[in-house]
């Protein structure tokens, strides 16, 4: 069902490793100079017309972002989900939005909760989500959210937790 | 009919500033002509905790634009430093009146990276749970859609109506909004004794209702001259601006996740879908009460092909201790709002790389609306808000 498209994939935009054992689903590496050229060929000459969603990966050991593009073909039921691996120093991506209006929220988004740059796309500096932040991008994963929550968030006197492991544990599985 | 050709959709726009290279007008608040005007976020005709900053030229829109942020929790990233079981009471906040398919869509996901089956018996118990949470979901929104155009009498039979499965809910799950009922490998507890006869009887009572909801609201002069010909979807819009679920059926799309990717029991189930393509207020609104009554008889179905016995979740060590081999996957599931989709990754350890919602609401309420809105009247625009059927949750995971 992929054999065709992942050949030409490979052939005319270099793409890398493919994964994927569903049916349906298969994942693609691709340059990050190939890739919104890719997501263009997939989408105007592919059938792979829905964006399902851009989204953000941080492999902060290598030093990477790894952005997804999933896109669905809604003629042949499958989907592609377009890699690519970029700089996580410094990141900045080509935007799509004149391949789909919508896919601008998502790199606004992306700039908010990432600090990923999409230069040119349509109120991709404007708050979204967090208005008026001004620190670590919070969904990388060098911003810690437990301490970010102590120090931000007075704490409660006469509140305790428990270890989550040893007490299910010890209430669940407690010959294991 | 295409009201695009009778109704004045697109509007003079000559008379306002023309878009300048960013897509947005260029507009002179000093000049007195327009006004800054805020949709919410308290508002008995907005959707939930968001808002919509609109700017007017008398009472008319010349440009809209959503705001978020109002109860963003970081779904998405405390589920990074949780391990996949502790997930589950996270996920089905995403969206609240509908928090199973969450649940679903997140234990599928574990599944297919970990290989786990779920027994006969669980996957009809998950597909009872999925039609009862859309019909649910259907009657509150019906409930919405009504209040925007001032039938608060409709909106209070079918709150009393969803109020009916949450009680149904409660005797299957023991709660009332976050079930937590779905789990890697089944689910937690089997029907309880009487539950098909109990149910029939709310299914009854809410086709009664349903019959003097059509009367009332469907058949209604007012209704119609508050929803006909307003709010116009282009069906060549659904792609372009991520459009699913009703709000494309309404426009002429045959898209249905259940049809196209099915998943659970629904290929054992006997259903159509539904479309039409007026693409209005009243239109979606009349597909979603069609939608209603389909999943009135696919509850229906499913209590009579249910096995009666056989296991409901497979044995299972410590979740605790579950780790998936590295790899990543996305499961897409129906909601009443269109395609809800999970995306996930694993890097070989006990806590998600990284769990990526895709929410109808995300397309919906931001490009869509910000475009439907412009030259809609301003007393239009809270049905065109609610026809949209959109939650705010699933837009700031």
């Amino acid at each position: 069902m992929f054999d065709h498209v992942i050949s030409e994939l490979k052939n005319l935009f270099s793409a890398g490793e493919i994964s994927g054992t569903e049916a349906r689903l298969r994942f693609v590496t691709l340059p990050q100079n190939q890739a919104v050229k890719a997501v263009k060929y997939l989408n105007e000459k592919q059938g792979y017309r829905h964006l399902v969603l851009l989204t953000a990966v941080d492999y902060i050991e290598q030093g990477q972002f790894q952005l997804t593009y999933l896109l669905h073909n809604p003629e042949n039921r499958t989907d592609i989900g377009v890699r690519v691996l970029i700089d996580r120093e410094n990141a900045t991506m080509e935007s799509a939005h004149t391949l789909w209006p919508t896919i601008a929220t998502y790199q606004r988004e992306l700039r908010e909760m990432f600090g990923i740059q999409f230069p040119g796309s349509p109120g991709v500096d404007d708050d979204f989500i967090l208005e008026g932040w001004r620190g670590l991008p919070p969904y990388r994963r060098d911003f810690d959210t437990k301490a970010f929550a102590e120090s931000f968030f007075p704490q409660r006197e006469g509140r305790g937790t428990n270890d989550p492991a040893a007490f299910m544990k010890e209430k669940l599985y407690p010959n294991e | 009919m295409n009201k695009q050709g009778v109704f004045s959709l697109e509007g003079d726009r000559s008379k306002y500033p023309q878009p300048g290279a960013d897509g947005k007008p260029e507009i002179d608040l000093s000049s007195h002509k327009y006004m800054k005007m805020w949709q919410g976020p308290n508002h008995p005709g907005i959707t939930g905790n968001m808002s919509v900053e609109l700017t007017v030229c008398a009472d008319e829109v010349v440009e809209a634009k959503t705001h978020v942020g109002y109860l963003h929790r970081g779904f998405e990233k405390l589920m990074e430093r949780r391990k996949y079981i502790q997930n589950f009471p996270l996920v089905c906040r995403i969206a609240v009146p509908e928090p199973d398919y969450n649940e679903l869509n997140y234990a599928t996901a574990i599944e297919k990276l970990t290989g786990i089956e779920v027994p006969e018996k669980g996957l009809w118990l998950r597909t009872l749970v999925a039609e009862m949470a859309r019909l649910q979901g259907y009657l509150m929104w019906l409930g919405g859609m009504a209040g925007a155009v001032g039938f608060g009498t409709v909106g209070q039979w079918s709150n009393y109506l969803r109020d009916l499965i949450l009680d149904r809910f409660e005797e299957l799950t023991g709660a009332r909004i976050y079930h937590i009922y779905i789990l890697p490998g089944g689910v937690r507890n089997d029907l309880p004794e009487g539950f098909a006869d109990r149910m029939e009887a709310n299914l009854k009572e809410i086709e009664g209702f349903m019959k003097d909801i059509n009367r009332v609201l469907f058949n209604n002069y007012v209704y119609k001259k508050r929803t006909v010909g307003i709010g116009y979807i282009d069906p060549a819009w659904i792609y372009p601006y991520g459009i699913v679920g009703p709000n494309a059926r309404a426009a002429g799309s045959k898209n249905d996740v259940r049809k196209d990717s099915p998943y659970v029991k629904y290929p054992e189930l006997d259903f159509g879908v539904n479309t039409a393509t007026d693409s209005d207020i009243y239109t979606r609104s009349v597909l979603r009460y069609n939608e209603l009554l389909t999943d009135v008889d696919l509850i229906r179905q499913i209590l009579s092909k249910m096995p009666k016995e056989g296991d409901f979740i497979a044995k299972l060590p410590n979740m605790m201790n579950l780790t998936i081999p590295a790899g990543e996957t996305y499961v897409r599931s129906e909601c009443t709002r269109g395609e809800y989709g999970y995306y996930m990754v694993s890097d070989g350890s006990g806590y998600p790389r990284r769990v990526n919602v895709r929410g109808p609401s995300y397309t919906h309420a931001v490009a869509l609306l910000e475009k439907m809105l412009v030259n809609a009247n301003i007393a239009d625009v809270a049905q065109i808000m609610v026809s949209l059927h959109t939650y705010p949750p699933e837009i700031e995971r």
